[in-house]
C-alpha cells in the first residue's frame, strides 16, 4: 500500500506502523469519566466492512501519526490527514 | 543421440550445440530451446509421472502451465525440484532428473496405484483408514506421507544468493506478445516511463510460435524488430525472463526476475533471481491465452499435447512431436496446427473436428463431426481411437496428438483482488471481470481479443488511454496488417459414451469421473469440487484444467457455466523461489546488528556476546583460566559489589523531552508525578498502558525547567517512544512539547560499587561529591576536560552507581579511559548476567517481569499510581480483576537447602499439594545464583505474596522433574534500606 | 472430563422424545464400503449432506456454516439432544477460516482460562474421526516451539508447566534434542540461535476442510438442516427477545440465535446494534510446491514470524503474522510475504529452491486480548461465539461443543467460563502474549 504523507508525498505503508481505529483519539477524561466509558472507548469498535479511519504512525519517516481513510474492502486510501490537526480540531469542538 | 525430431527452421542457434543429460543420458541441444524442446527434438516424449496414478507423462504445454513434464534442475545444493521442462533454457552442462518415481521412469514401481484407480476416487480417504483408530497415524499416514510430494529438496543450504529491487514506472506491461509490445511502442514512443515484463527469454509471446506475417515481416520478425526498437528507447525497460507475480495494492506490482538460471551458476557477484517491487502509475495486463484439452479417454499419454503447444514445437524450436500425428479440436485455432505441421512434412494422419459440417482443410484428411475416444501406448502414444459422425469407430496409428479445446484469457492478474471472471459466450471462455484492480486495463488475448491484429489493436487503445490518462495523448501510429481470424468454437468439454478415465487435471489424476463422483455426493458448488476432487491445487493452479473441470460439473447440475461459477485466482502468477522472497536476510543477515559502543573493546578483551533484540550485548567477560561462565559472573557480581564495576547500558532507550508542558506530559505518561521532580533530579518512572497494565519503567530525569531525559528497558525502546508520539499528537495535541530519541545519539555506561565515584572524579571536570551531586541527582557536565557528557546518581544494581553519557562516538574512548583509569580500583566491565544477579538481588523488575501482564500492584508498586492526576491507564487498572487483594504478588524465593536447584518458570505449590491447576500459586520469572548468599535466588509472581512472606512452599518444574523446598522471603534479598546507594 | 459429559449428554437424550430426533439414514464410512464401491462403480455413494429448503422456524439457528457452526449443530444434536436445529451459511459449507488455515492442533496455552479449553478441544480431536465417522487425517505428530534466548525459555518453561498441571502434555528440549529432530535446521550460522523448544507431542495437524465436511455430514445425519447461500441480513428482536432472523431467502424464526461467522463477526452483530471488542485483520497463509517429506511435524520459529507443517500432500504449510490493518480485502501485501519467507529461510536454509505455490487471505477476527469469547448477549436467545483471532481451527470441536453446551443449558461449559463479554469490563483479560488492548498484536 502507499500512503500519501500530507507533508512528505507518498510513502509506502512498510514505513509505518498501523494502531488502529482513530477513535481512540477520543479518550474520555480521567477525572470524569470511570470504568465504562473507558472500557467501551478503549476495548470496544465499529470494524467497519467500508471506509474506515485509521491511525497510522510514520516510524520509519518524520514521526506523524496520521489518520488515514481507507476502505477496509478494498484497501482504497480517499484521505490522509495530520493526527495532530485531527486532534487540536476535535479539542476545539469540544 | 541424435537430435531425430529437430526439424527446419526455428529461433534457435544451430551453430552451437549444447550437452546437456536427462536421467543420466547424454543429449544435444541448441540456444534458445527450453528443456522439453530438447527433449522431443532428441525424441524423448516420456519425462514425467503424475501425482497420484504415477501415470507416464510428456509435456502437455510450452510454457508456464505445464502440468506434467516437471523434473528435477541441476544437483547437489542446486537441486531444483518440480521444475517446468517447458520453460528450463537448456545450457550446456544441465543436469535434469525425472521425479516421483521408482526405481526409473519407464518402470515405477508406484504406477501400481493406476491399477488400483478404482479405490483411489476423490475423496477416498475421507472415507477409510479410521479402524482400528491408532491405525490412522502409525500405518496408513506413514505410508501416505512417503508417497507424498514430486520433487525432492536438496537438504543443503541453498548455495546462491538472492537480490531485491524496486522500480517505479508511468506504466507497467505484463507480457510481451503483439499487445504488450504494441502498448509498449506507444507508450515507449511518447515518453513514458514503461517496463515490459514477460516470463519469456524471447520476447514476442505467440509471435515466435505462429507463421503469420505481421505487416510485410513474418511474426517473429517484427516481435524482434519491436524489441529492438524499444531496447534503444532510454524511458523502457525491458525485462525478459521476469514473472510479474501479481498485483498488490496501490499499483504495485511484486516480479520475479531470474537473472541467472540460464546459467550453470551465477556469475560471480550476481544473484540467482531478484524480486522486483514495481510501483506503477498505470498497468496493463496483456498476458495473452492458455490453451486447454479436452478431457477423453486416456488422454493424458506422452505425445498427447496442447494443439498450440505442438506448432509452437515445430515452428519456434524446430522439433516435432512426431512423425505420424493427429488433430483434436472443436475450434479453428487447432486447425492451425495441421496446416503447419503439413508445411513441416509431418503426417497428418487425420483432424478430428467435433464440428459439425462447415469447410475442409484442403489436402488434409478432415473428419466433420468427429471425435476421439481412447488412445493407446504405455509410455508414449501409439494410436487413438476415434468416432466418426455416422458412429463409426476408428483406429489411427499415431505418435502424437494435438488436442485443442479452445483457449482460456490468462484473467489471473485481474482476480487476484477477488474480482469474478466474466464468462463469454462467443469465446467459451472466461474474460476479466469488472473491478479489478485498480489502475490495471487488459488488452489483447488476456482481454478475450484473439486475433493478432485484434491484439496489436487493443494494445494500442490501451496505451493511448492510460497516456491520456497521464496527461501525455499522442497520435496512434498505424498498425501492421495482421491476422485477423475469428473465434469459431463449439463447446465440446468431454467425450462421453467411455468407462475408462479422462484427465481433468492431469497433475493431480483429477479424471471426470471425480467429477461425477463430487457431484454424486453433493460437493457440487465449485469450491468443494475443487477441495474434493483437489482439482486445480497442483503446481499449475489449474491453468488447463480449471475451466474443464467446471464445466463438466455445470453439465451434471444442468446449471450454466456462470452459474456454476470459477474459483478465484490466487498470487502468484506461478510459483516463485523461497530464496527469492527472503532475498538477502538470511543466516547471519536474517535481521541487522545492533553493536554497542563498547563492542569493539569488548571484543577485544574476548567477551561472549547476547542477543538482546538486534543488539549485540557482553554477556560476561571471562578472564584467563575461567572454565565456567559461571565463574565469570559470580567475580563480575563480587568485583562490582567489592569496588567498581562498568556496564554498558547505551541500549536502554533515551528520549529527550523538552517543552514548557515537559512535566505536564509526563505526569500523564506515568503513573508517577514528574511535574514536581527537582531540576538536577531523577526519578523512578513507571508507565503503564491505557489498560491498566505496566508498560515499561525506567528513570526520568530533569536536567532544565523544559528539559527531561527519559530512560526506557532496552526491548521497549521503539514501541514507548512510538507511544509517547501517539500521547503528544493524537490525544494531549495542546501541549508544548517535542521529542526525539536520542537511543543511538549517547554512548552510556553505568559505573557501580564502593569506588564509582572515586572513579568517576578522575573524569569528570566537576564536582561529583555526594554533597555536590546526591543521590538521584542528574545533569549536563563535561569530562577529560571539556566533553560535554550527562551524568546521572542512579542504580540498578544497588551500589553506589552513576550512569555517564557521552556522545556516541566517544564511547569506545571513555570506555578505555574508564579501564585505564579503574585499573586502580581492579574495575572490571561486567556483562548482562551479572546485570542480571544484581537486579535480582535487588528486586528491580526487568523482562520476565515486564511481561505484559502485570499491573503495578501485581510488581509491589501499587502506592506509585496517582490517584490525584490524569495519567494513561489509570482508570482501567482500578478494574476489580486487577485489584484483588489475593492476585499476584512479586515476590523473593530462595531454595530451603542452598545446594538444591530452582529454575525460572517453575511454578509455586505448597508443600504436599498435587501438582494440578487449582493448585498453582503461581510461577518463577527470574532466578540467579548470588554469590553473595551462596544460592540461588529468584523473584516470582505468587498468588497473595505479599501475605505470604516467610512461608515455605515448593517450586517445582514438571518439565524437568525438579522439585524444591523453598522460602518465601521479600524480593530485596541485598540491602534492603538502600544504603549502599546513598554512600 | 470428556467421558464424564459424554455421559451426561446422553442421559440427556435418553429423556427426549424419540419423535423429536428426525435421523437422516446416512451410510456408514468404511474401508470395506470403499472396496465394495469400487467394485459396483461407486454408484453407491449417497450426497454427504442434503440440500433442504429452509423451514419458517426452528428450535436453534445458528448462522455461519464454518467450523464451528458445523461443529456447534453437530454436537447440539448428537451429545445435548437438541433438534429442530438449522445452520444458516451464506456461501458454502466450510467455506470460512475453516477452508483457509494452516490447519494445526495443540493445545499448548499458558493461562487459566484458555487452557483447559484447548486441551479439551484436543481431546476432542483425538475421538473425533470415531465420532463422526469422517477421517480427518487427525496427524499428532508433534508441535515445537524453538527457543532463542534465555528469557523465553523462561517463559516456555512457565508455559509448559502450566499445560502440564491442567493434564496436557509438554517437553522441553535442549538443542541437541532438536538437532536430532530437524538437522536442516540452521543450528550453526544463525542470526538468532536454536537454543532448544518446547514440545507438545500431541500437537499435530488436521486436514481442515474435512473437519468441516464430517461435522456437516454429522450434522445432516441427525436432521440438521444445513442451509447454504443464505446470508442473514438482518435480526427481528422485539422486548429483548430475539424472535429470528431474516435472510436472502426469507425470514427464519428461531427460539435461540446462536451466532459464529469467524470474519463477519462485527457485520452479523451489528444487526443487533452490537458493537464488539474485535478488530477484522487479514492473515495470509501459504503453501509450497509439492515435495517428498521433510519436515514430519509442526514448528515455530522463536525468533521471527514463522510457522511450517508439511500435509500428507506434500506442500510445505506455513505463515507468519497477521498483515497489521483491518481488513476485510481476504487478501495481504508483498511486506509480510516477505517477512515470512524470510523467516523461513533463517530458520531452514534449504527451502530457497523450494517454490510458493499459492498464498491467500483470510479475515481474522482478532479480539482485545487475543482470546474468543463464548457468550449470551443482553438480548434473550441470542448467542455469540467468536474473536478466534488466528487460532481458531485448533479451537473447532470445543468451540462447537461449548456453544452447544451455552445454547442448550443456558450456562457456560465448564472449560469456557473465562471467554465472556465482560471480562475487558471487570478487568479479566486472558491476554497470552501480554500485549493490551491492541487487536493486531495478538
Amino acid at each position: 500500500m502507499i500512503i500519501n504523507h500530507p507533508i512528505l508525498g507518498p510513502r509506502d505503508a512498510q514505513e509505518f506502523v498501523y494502531l488502529g481505529d482513530a477513535s481512540l483519539m477520543n479518550r474520555p477524561d480521567t477525572m470524569t469519566a470511570g470504568i465504562e466509558a473507558f472500557h467501551d472507548w478503549l476495548y470496544t469498535r465499529d470494524n467497519p466492512a467500508g471506509l474506515h479511519r485509521e491511525l497510522w504512525y510514520h516510524e520509519q519517516g518524520d514521526r506523524s501519526w496520521l489518520v488515514v481513510t481507507r476502505n477496509t474492502l478494498t484497501h482504497e486510501i480517499t484521505q490522509v490527514e495530520l493526527a495532530r490537526d485531527v486532534a487540536l480540531a476535535l479539542r476545539r469542538s469540544k | 543421440m541424435t537430435q531425430s525430431h529437430r526439424i527446419a527452421g526455428g529461433q534457435i542457434d544451430r551453430s552451437t550445440t549444447l550437452r546437456f543429460s536427462f536421467d543420466g543420458q547424454s543429449f544435444a541441444a541448441h540456444p534458445g530451446d527450453t528443456l522439453a524442446s530438447a527433449l522431443l527434438a532428441n525424441g524423448v516424449r516420456l519425462m514425467g509421472r503424475s501425482f497420484k496414478y504415477h501415470r507416464p507423462r510428456g509435456p502437455l504445454s510450452a510454457g508456464s502451465e505445464e502440468p506434467n513434464a516437471l523434473v528435477e534442475l541441476r544437483t547437489g545444493a542446486r537441486r531444483e525440484p518440480n521444475t517446468r521442462a517447458t520453460v528450463v533454457e537448456v545450457f550446456d552442462g544441465l543436469q535434469a532428473s525425472s521425479q516421483n518415481r521408482w526405481p526409473s521412469l519407464r518402470f515405477d514401481a508406484m504406477a501400481i496405484n493406476d491399477r488400483l484407480n478404482s479405490f483411489f476416487t476423490a475423496g477416498f480417504y475421507y472415507k477409510t483408514f479410521m479402524w482400528p483408530a491408532s491405525f490412522w497415524e502409525k500405518v496408513y499416514e506413514p505410508i501416505i506421507r512417503r508417497a507424498a510430494g514430486l520433487g525432492s529438496l536438496s537438504r543443503e543450504e541453498d548455495p546462491d544468493e538472492y537480490d531485491k529491487g524496486f522500480l517505479h514506472c508511468d506504466l507497467l506491461i505484463i507480457g510481451a506478445g503483439p499487445a504488450g509490445l504494441m502498448a509498449a511502442l506507444t507508450a515507449g514512443r511518447a515518453g513514458v516511463r514503461v517496463i515490459l515484463a514477460d516470463e519469456d527469454f524471447r520476447m514476442g509471446g505467440r509471435l515466435n510460435a505462429e507463421t503469420h506475417a505481421v505487416g510485410d515481416q513474418t511474426a517473429a520478425s517484427w516481435a524482434a524488430a519491436a524489441v529492438a526498437e524499444l531496447a534503444s528507447l532510454p524511458n523502457v525497460r525491458l525485462m525478459p525472463r521476469t514473472t510479474v507475480l501479481g498485483p498488490m495494492d496501490h499499483g504495485i506490482y511484486s516480479a520475479v526476475e531470474r537473472v541467472s538460471d540460464h546459467l550453470p551458476e551465477p556469475l560471480p557477484g550476481k544473484p540467482r533471481q531478484t524480486l522486483w517491487r514495481i510501483y506503477s502509475a498505470r498497468a496493463i495486463l496483456a498476458g495473452g491465452a492458455t490453451e486447454r484439452p479436452i478431457a477423453f479417454e486416456n488422454n493424458d499419454r506422452p505425445g498427447i499435447m496442447l494443439a498450440g503447444a505442438m506448432r509452437a514445437y515445430a515452428n519456434r524450436w524446430g522439433a516435432k512431436a512426431g512423425d505420424r500425428i493427429a488433430v483434436f479440436t472443436n475450434n479453428d485455432d487447432g486447425l492451425r496446427t495441421a496446416v503447419d505441421m503439413a508445411s513441416k512434412g509431418v503426417d497428418v494422419v487425420a483432424v478430428i473436428d467435433s464440428r459439425e459440417g462447415g469447410d475442409l482443410l484442403p489436402g488434409i484428411r478432415h473428419l466433420r463431426g468427429a471425435v476421439v475416444t481412447d488412445t493407446a501406448g504405455r509410455l508414449g502414444l501409439t494410436g487413438i481411437t476415434l468416432r466418426q459422425a455416422n458412429g463409426r469407430a476408428e483406429t489411427l496409428q499415431v505418435d502424437a496428438l494435438a488436442v485443442s479445446g479452445g483457449w482460456n484469457p490468462n484473467v489471473n492478474i485481474t482476480s487476484h483482488h477477488r474480482s469474478k471472471p466474466r464468462w463469454d459466450e462467443g469465446l467459451l471462455a472466461f474474460v476479466p471481470g469488472e473491478g479489478g484492480p485498480s489502475g490495471l486495463s487488459v488488452a489483447g488475448a488476456a482481454a478475450g481479443v484473439m486475433s493478432t491484429q485484434g491484439a496489436l489493436h487493443t494494445g494500442q487503445a490501451q496505451a493511448l488511454a492510460v497516456l491520456e490518462s497521464l496527461g501525455r495523448l499522442t497520435k496512434p501510429a498505424d498498425l501492421p496488417q495482421a491476422e485477423d481470424a475469428p473465434v469459431r468454437i463449439s463447446p465440446l468439454w468431454h467425450v462421453a459414451g467411455g468407462k475408462g478415465r479422462a484427465w481433468i487435471d492431469q497433475q493431480n489424476d483429477v479424471t471426470v469421473k471425480d467429477v461425477v463422483l463430487a457431484h454424486q455426493e453433493n460437493f457440487t458448488s465449485v469450491e468443494h469440487l475443487k477441495r474434493y476432487t483437489t482439482l486445480g491445487m497442483a503446481t499449475d493452479q489449474g491453468k488447463t484444467g480449471n475451466v474443464l473441470g467446471i464445466a463438466v460439473m455445470a453439465g451434471l447440475t444442468g446449471q450454466t457455466i456462470p452459474e456454476t461459477g470459477t474459483t478465484i485466482y490466487r498470487p502468484p502468477y506461478t510459483p516463485v523461489a523461497m530464496g527469492a522472497l527472503a532475498g538477502r536476510s538470511r543466516g547471519p543477515e536474517f535481521k541487522p546488528v545492533r553493536l554497542t559502543p563498547s563492542h569493539l573493546w569488548a571484543k577485544e578483551q574476548g567477551a561472549v556476546f547476547v542477543e538482546v533484540g538486534n543488539w549485540l550485548r557482553t554477556q560476561w567477560l571471562p578472564k584467563p583460566g575461567e572454565t565456567t561462565w559461571r565463574q565469570s559472573v559470580d567475580r563480575e557480581v563480587l568485583a562490582t559489589r567489592r569496588s567498581v564495576g562498568i556496564c554498558d547500558v547505551t541500549t536502554l532507550g533515551k528520549i529527550d523531552i523538552q517543552g514548557t508542558d515537559a512535566g505536564a506530559f509526563l505526569d500523564r505518561v506515568y503513573a508517577n508525578t514528574f511535574s514536581t521532580l527537582p531540576v538536577g533530579k531523577c526519578r523512578y518512572g513507571l508507565m503503564l498502558r491505557e489498560d491498566g497494565m505496566v508498560m515499561d519503567d525506567g528513570t526520568t530525569a530533569r536536567l532544565g525547567p523544559h528539559e527531561y531525559v527519559m530512560t526506557t528497558t532496552t526491548a521497549n525502546a521503539v514501541p514507548v517512544f512510538r507511544h509517547l508520539e501517539y500521547v503528544r499528537q493524537c490525544l494531549f495535541p495542546d501541549m508544548d512539547v517535542q521529542l526525539i530519541s536520542t537511543t543511538e545519539a549517547w554512548a552510556q555506561y553505568s559505573v557501580a560499587g564502593p569506588n564509582a565515584r572515586k572513579l568517576l572524579e578522575k573524569l569528570v571536570d566537576q564536582d561529583i561529591s555526594d554533597a555536590a551531586f546526591p543521590y538521584m541527582a542528574a545533569g549536563h557536565i563535561t569530562v577529560c576536560g571539556g566533553l560535554r557528557a550527562r551524568l546521572f546518581r542512579i542504580s540498578f544494581s544497588g551500589e553506589l552507581a552513576y550512569e555517564i553519557a557521552v556522545p556516541t562516538r566517544y564511547g569506545d574512548a571513555l570506555i578505555r579511559r574508564l579501564m585505564q583509569e579503574g585499573a586502580a580500583f581492579d574495575a572490571v566491565v561486567y556483562g548482562t548476567e551479572a546485570l542480571g544477579v544484581m537486579r535480582v538481588e535487588k528486586g528491580h523488575v526487568a523482562g520476565n517481569e515486564l511481561n505484559g501482564q502485570s499491573t503495578a500492584l501485581n510488581m509491589g508498586l501499587g502506592k506509585m499510581v496517582s490517584r490525584k492526576k490524569d495519567s494513561i491507564g489509570m482508570v482501567l487498572s482500578q478494574r476489580d480483576g486487577m485489584t484483588e487483594p489475593d492476585g499476584y504478588r512479586l515476590v523473593g524465593v530462595k531454595p530451603v537447602d542452598p545446594a538444591r536447584a530452582i529454575s525460572a518458570g517453575s511454578h509455586f505449590l505448597e508443600i504436599g499439594a498435587a501438582p494440578v491447576a487449582a493448585n498453582d500459586g503461581g510461577w518463577l520469572t527470574s532466578v540467579v545464583y548470588s554469590p553473595h548468599l551462596n544460592s540461588q535466588i529468584a523473584l516470582g509472581y505468587l498468588k497473595a505474596g505479599d501475605q505470604k512472606i516467610g512461608r515455605r512452599m515448593r517450586a517445582v518444574n514438571l518439565l524437568t522433574k525438579v522439585d524444591t523446598e523453598v522460602e518465601i522471603v521479600s524480593p530485596h534479598f541485598l540491602d534492603p534500606m538502600g544504603e549502599r546507594l546513598r554512600g | 472430563m470428556m467421558a464424564e459429559m459424554g455421559l451426561v449428554a446422553a442421559r440427556e437424550r435418553a429423556t427426549l422424545p424419540g419423535t423429536m430426533r428426525q435421523r437422516m439414514h446416512h451410510m456408514r464410512y468404511s474401508g470395506f464400503r470403499v472396496i465394495a464401491e469400487a467394485l459396483r462403480g461407486h454408484k453407491g455413494w449417497t450426497p454427504a449432506w442434503r440440500d433442504p429448503v429452509p423451514q419458517a422456524a426452528y428450535d436453534y439457528v445458528i448462522v455461519g456454516g464454518g467450523g464451528h457452526g458445523l461443529a456447534t449443530a453437530h454436537y447440539l444434536a448428537k451429545e445435548f439432544g437438541q433438534a429442530r436445529i438449522a445452520v444458516l451459511e451464506k456461501g458454502y459449507l466450510g467455506g470460512g477460516n475453516v477452508g483457509r488455515n494452516t490447519t494445526i492442533i495443540r493445545s499448548n496455552y499458558l493461562l487459566d482460562g484458555n487452557q483447559p479449553f484447548y486441551e479439551f478441544s484436543l481431546k476432542l480431536w483425538e475421538g473425533l474421526e470415531q465420532d463422526f465417522n469422517y477421517n480427518a487425517m487427525v496427524s499428532q505428530r508433534g508441535i515445537i516451539n524453538l527457543i532463542h534466548t534465555d528469557g523465553q525459555r523462561d517463559a516456555y518453561t512457565r508455559r509448559g508447566n502450566a499445560m502440564m498441571m491442567h493434564g496436557a502434555d509438554a517437553e522441553l528440549l535442549n538443542r541437541d534434542q532438536v538437532r536430532a529432530m530437524y538437522p536442516f535446521l540452521n543450528f550453526d550460522n544463525a542470526r538468532f540461535p536454536i537454543k532448544g523448544a518446547l514440545m507438545q507431542r500431541r500437537g499435530g495437524t488436521v486436514r481442515h476442510d474435512a473437519v468441516a465436511w464430517g461435522y456437516a455430514r454429522g450434522a445432516d445425519s441427525r436432521g440438521v438442516d444445513l442451509i447454504q447461500n443464505c446470508e442473514v441480513t438482518g435480526m427481528r428482536i422485539e422486548n429483548g427477545r430475539i424472535l429470528g432472523v431474516e435472510t436472502s431467502r426469507g425470514f427464519i424464526g428461531a427460539k435461540k440465535v446462536g451466532v459464529a461467522v469467524a470474519g463477519s463477526s462485527s457485520r452479523v452483530m451489528a444487526h443487533a446494534g452490537m458493537r464488539l471488542p474485535i478488530e477484522s485483520h487479514v492473515l495470509q497463509a501459504f503453501v509450497s510446491e509439492g515435495l517428498k517429506p521433510v519436515i514430519d511435524g509442526v514448528m515455530t520459529f522463536g525468533a521471527g514470524h514463522f510457522y511450517v507443517s508439511q500435509s500428507d500432500k506434500g506442500g510445505l504449510v506455513f505463515g507468519g503474522d497477521i498483515d497489521g490493518y483491518n481488513s476485510y480485502a481476504q487478501r495481504g501485501n508483498l511486506p509480510v510475504i516477505e517477512d515470512v519467507a524470510e523467516g523461513g529461510m533463517a530458520l531452514m536454509p534449504m527451502i530457497g529452491r523450494a517454490r510458493l505455490l499459492r498464498a491467500w487471505g483470510g479475515i481474522m477476527d482478532m479480539s482485545m486480548d487475543g482470546s474468543p469469547i463464548i457468550d449470551k448477549t443482553h438480548i434473550d436467545g441470542l448467542y455469540f461465539n467468536g474473536g478466534w483471532c488466528y487460532g481458531g481451527f485448533k479451537a473447532t470441536p470445543a468451540s462447537g461443543w461449548c456453544f452447544a453446551h451455552l445454547l442448550a443449558r443456558d450456562v457456560p461449559h465448564p472449560t469456557a467460563t473465562a471467554y465472556r463479554f465482560d471480562r475487558f469490563l471487570k478487568g479479566r483479560m486472558i491476554d497470552e502474549k501480554g500485549q493490551g488492548a491492541q487487536p493486531n498484536l495478538h
